[in-house]
């Protein structure tokens, strides 16, 4: 698989900041967990090893977190993460055409990623913008009134 | 602004913040307000302020204040921009695309002429 | 590929080629050519751009305005106005009926806005908006003028309920943090807004920021707490961010910190973020999220109240319950109790989504009928279809059809219609949905949201979902609905938390309402409403058929077969409904049976 791993001193220095930011403590596990993931892309063994370490909180703990929470992922992930609205407004308004015609223009299905590393597709529950349904997530940026058209246009903003 | 120690600070704050709202309706400041809540962003509001930005710089228009606000309520009219001439009502526009933003800036901040079509009643 | 900066769409129904869009078309080619602006416009034929009854017509874009009434003579005008002017050519353009035109007006006569008086009408990001607004004047006069007694007293009189779904009295909940003796304190915003259609937090969190951290300053006077945690969904990026500049800018000005208003009350806070689980909207899910937990609920009591965050006293209310107190505070008890019904107190905000025609938000006060909500407010259903079901509370609400549009909403009629407030979705539905396919949709969203803490939720709604998924495709046994009706009893009787308690709502509000939809996709293996995919068939009609053979070049399963200029059939054993066919298709000759 293509997907870029980074290496270990990338890792630990993610580690790192995301501890010193907020300190090393249990209660500000998910800032910190949020951070790396966010930095890295997801959560690897490597990173929740130095967590464990620096938290002096058990492995066993932080893998039951990871694993928990939707937007934590403990596997690689693509490039740009797809984060569609499964959520019945967005369903009603059409979304379930607009994931058909993702699912096509990427050729992978859902919790897959693209075989270059560029993409991961991934559903999430309402993020709060239906009044614009069908709605999707591209890493940070939200699209809206989203038409199983404009599929193609959007990805091709990510090339 | 200073640190707000007492009520009277507190009174004292407010009051200024109203003149200064009094002070950009009597200028004739043309003020221009964006939807940018997280639905106005997802239908595009963003490129809507630049065109409007970018508008004002390329025709050097001068007295306009561009300013942002969160969701205003009417998410399927989304993005929304709220064109304040001077001390005329508000006037409020909706589905606003790049491209028509540039018209209202060139028809309702420059001309004073709204731009009907897109208009919206709120 | 060329870039065309403008594209024509004329349309060339029968009404309108009958007078004359063929000419207008090819005027419109011969303008563009003559005026070197062929490689920018393009120019297309469709079907139905409008109604036809105005022909010839076209439509321009990307501005979408709609030229009706035209002649071949008057195209070289609106090239001209158009494409070389860039003015609209406004006597041609379609005078839009008012009606289709009418906006979600806010406030409308039903409107009363509290909570979002602010929204949309400031610089969220800018502080002295607020202060124009009488902002943080209720936290000066309760720091100086009043006991936290006399606050909780003032929150009391004023009947407001926690707007977060379980409607318990705001005013108690303080009391009872108060009371107790240890510390120290916590004071908690719920901003893990997790309801689908539910945007009502959101809009509070972007557009008023400080009505929330003024609303927490005075409860955390009124509790006796110094700390506080808005715990907000990290599906809302830009509502923390929000959240982040106003509270730095509060804390600047020293209205957050150490001594307050010169009152010696100190009192901070932080932002938390959620990472994506629907489940920590729940308040002990919630507090265990803080504390770096997975995000399981506990078993109540003790409540937070006596045993929350950190196992210390905490009070954790909603982002709307929060929002409303400084106008409490500064117009009265009584003001605010004036509003509403004898129980519930007040206003709401709501979240329309669905089949509606003005989707978004508004803010009544309780006592209002679902039908003013969903017509007068909302504008009806979408192109006019019929209404069946309108699901309020999010996605462990009922669904209430027809039969209840006159029902006034507040906590406890809707409780007693099958249904619950919770947060305030309110999703509407029309004819053409399929209630099992929602009840489908609603429970795999709950099933995989379940903490997986306890049994009857966990392994009980993926029992239900299995039934529901079965029976959508086709295979649905006789005692499925039986076995359903037990399941949610027993669900509802034994789960921890609220998820499970609710999950069964939806599907037992469409088993009583609905039960012969449940029926004849069980019995007859039929969906009514032509929505569940293994129970349709999509046929091309004999006779509208035209055979264009776009249909068949576009299907992405190669079901389609037929000739040029032949009637197209499509194999219903290789087709996977996706529909692509039928929208593709100018001559709606496709239909779904």
């Amino acid at each position: 698989m293509a997907i870029e791993v980074k290496d270990t001193k990338a890792v630990l220095k993610a580690v790192q900041d995301a501890v010193s930011r907020f300190g090393a403590t249990q209660d500000e596990l998910i800032p910190i967990l949020n951070d790396i993931n966010r930095e890295i892309g997801y959560l690897p063994g490597e990173a929740l090893d130095e967590v464990s370490r620096l938290l002096r909180v058990p492995k066993s703990h932080l893998f039951s977190v990871a694993s928990f929470y939707r937007m934590l992922s403990t596997k690689p992930r693509g490039k740009h993460v797809i984060q569609f609205c499964e959520s019945a407004p967005c369903h009603v308004a059409g979304g379930r055409e607009v994931f058909q015609a993702v699912k096509e223009a990427l050729q992978i299905d859902e919790n897959e990623s693209t075989p270059d590393g560029n993409w991961t597709l991934t559903t999430t529950s309402c993020l709060g913008v239906c009044g614009v349904g069908p709605v999707m997530m591209i890493d940070d940026d939200i699209f809206g009134n989203v038409d199983p058209k404009q599929v193609p246009s959007i990805l091709a903003k990510y090339k | 602004m200073a640190t707000i120690k007492s009520l009277d600070d507190l009174k004292r704050a407010r009051e200024e913040a109203l003149k200064k709202r009094e002070l950009k309706a009597s200028s004739g400041t043309v003020q221009v307000i964006v939807g940018m809540g997280t639905c106005g962003i997802a239908a595009g509001a963003r490129d809507t302020m630049k065109a409007i930005l970018e508008t004002i710089e390329k025709d050097s228009i001068n007295g306009v204040l561009v300013t942002q606000t969160g969701c205003v309520g009417v998410c399927e009219k989304e993005p929304i921009v709220q064109v304040i001439h001077g001390e005329n009502p508000k006037v409020t526009y909706g589905k606003v695309t790049p491209e028509i933003a540039r018209l209202i800036v060139k028809e309702h901040v420059v001309n004073g002429k709204i731009f009907e079509k897109n208009v919206i009643n709120l | 590929m060329a870039y065309f900066r403008s594209h024509v769409l004329v349309c060339v129904d029968p009404e309108c080629l009958k007078h004359g869009a063929h000419d207008v078309l090819d005027s419109l080619q011969d303008e563009l050519v003559a005026q070197g602006l062929i490689d920018e416009i393009q120019v297309l034929e469709t079907s139905r751009i409008g109604s036809c009854s105005n022909g010839p017509e076209m439509m321009v874009y990307p501005e979408g305005i709609h030229y009706v009434g035209l002649t071949p003579d008057d195209v070289p005008y609106i090239v001209e106005e158009h494409f070389l002017k860039g003015r609209i050519a406004t006597k041609f353009v379609e005078q839009e009926k008012k009606l289709v035109d009418e906006e979600l007006s806010a406030p409308t006569s039903k409107e009363i806005r509290v909570v979002l008086k602010n929204c949309g009408k400031i610089d969220p990001e800018n502080i002295e908006d607020y202060f124009a607004e009488n902002g943080y004047e209720a936290l000066g006069s309760v720091l100086s003028s009043k006991t936290p007694e006399e606050v909780i007293d003032i929150v009391l009189q004023s009947g407001l309920r926690g707007r977060g779904g379980a409607g318990f009295p705001a005013g108690k909940k303080w009391q009872f943090c108060r009371a107790s003796k240890e510390t120290p304190k916590y004071v908690i915003c719920n901003a893990d807004e997790g309801d689908p259609g539910a945007f009502m937090n959101r809009r509070v969190l972007e557009g008023d920021p400080h009505a929330v951290l003024e609303g927490m300053i005075i409860a955390a006077y009124a509790i006796g707490s110094n700390q506080g945690y808005i715990y907000c969904r990290a599906e809302y990026p830009i509502a923390v961010k929000t959240l982040n500049i106003a509270i730095d800018q509060a804390r600047n000005l020293g209205l957050l910190g150490k001594n307050i208003l010169g009152s010696g009350f100190d009192f901070d806070l932080e932002v938390r973020m959620g990472a994506g689980a629907f489940v920590c909207g729940e308040e002990t899910a919630l507090m265990a999220s803080i504390e770096g937990n997975r995000g399981e609920p506990r078993p109540r009591p003790p409540f937070p109240a006596v045993k929350g965050l950190f196992a210390k006293p905490s009070n954790i209310n909603n982002v709307e319950t929060y929002a409303n107190v400084p106008q409490i505070i500064l117009k009265g008890a009584d003001w605010y109790a004036s509003m509403g019904t004898e129980k519930s107190k007040g206003t709401k905000t709501f979240a329309l989504a669905g089949d509606v025609k003005h989707t978004g938000l508004i803010e009544v006060p309780f006592g209002i009928s679902l039908r003013e909500i969903i017509y007068d407010v909302g504008g009806g259903i979408k192109d006019d279809k019929g209404f069946k079901a309108i699901q309020t509370g999010g996605p462990m609400g009922g669904c209430l059809p027809s039969e209840y549009l006159d029902l006034p909403v507040d906590y406890e009629e809707l409780a007693k219609a099958g249904s619950i407030m919770g947060s305030g979705g309110l999703v509407v539905m029309d004819e053409e949905t399929c209630m099992v396919d929602i009840a489908r949709f609603f429970m795999e969203f709950t099933q995989d949201e379940s903490c997986g803490k306890c049994t009857p939720c966990r392994v009980g709604t993926r029992r239900i979902l299995e039934i529901l998924e079965r029976i959508c495709d086709g295979k649905g046994k006789d005692d499925d609905i039986e076995t359903l009706e037990m399941l949610c009893r027993e669900i509802k009787g034994a789960s921890l938390c609220g998820l499970g308690q609710g999950a069964p709502n939806p599907v037992e509000s469409i088993l009583k309402h609905f039960r012969s939809e449940y029926e004849a996709h069980i019995y007859e293996k039929k969906c009514p409403a032509k929505v569940c995919k293994s129970l349709i068939r999509y046929e091309i009609i004999d006779g509208t058929c035209t055979g264009c053979t776009v249909c068949a070049r576009n299907c992405p399963v190669n079901a389609i077969s037929g000739e040029r200029r032949q009637t197209h059939v499509i194999d219903p054993d290789v087709c996977v409904r996706c529909g692509i066919c039928m929208q593709v298709c100018n001559f709606n000759a496709i239909v779904i049976n």
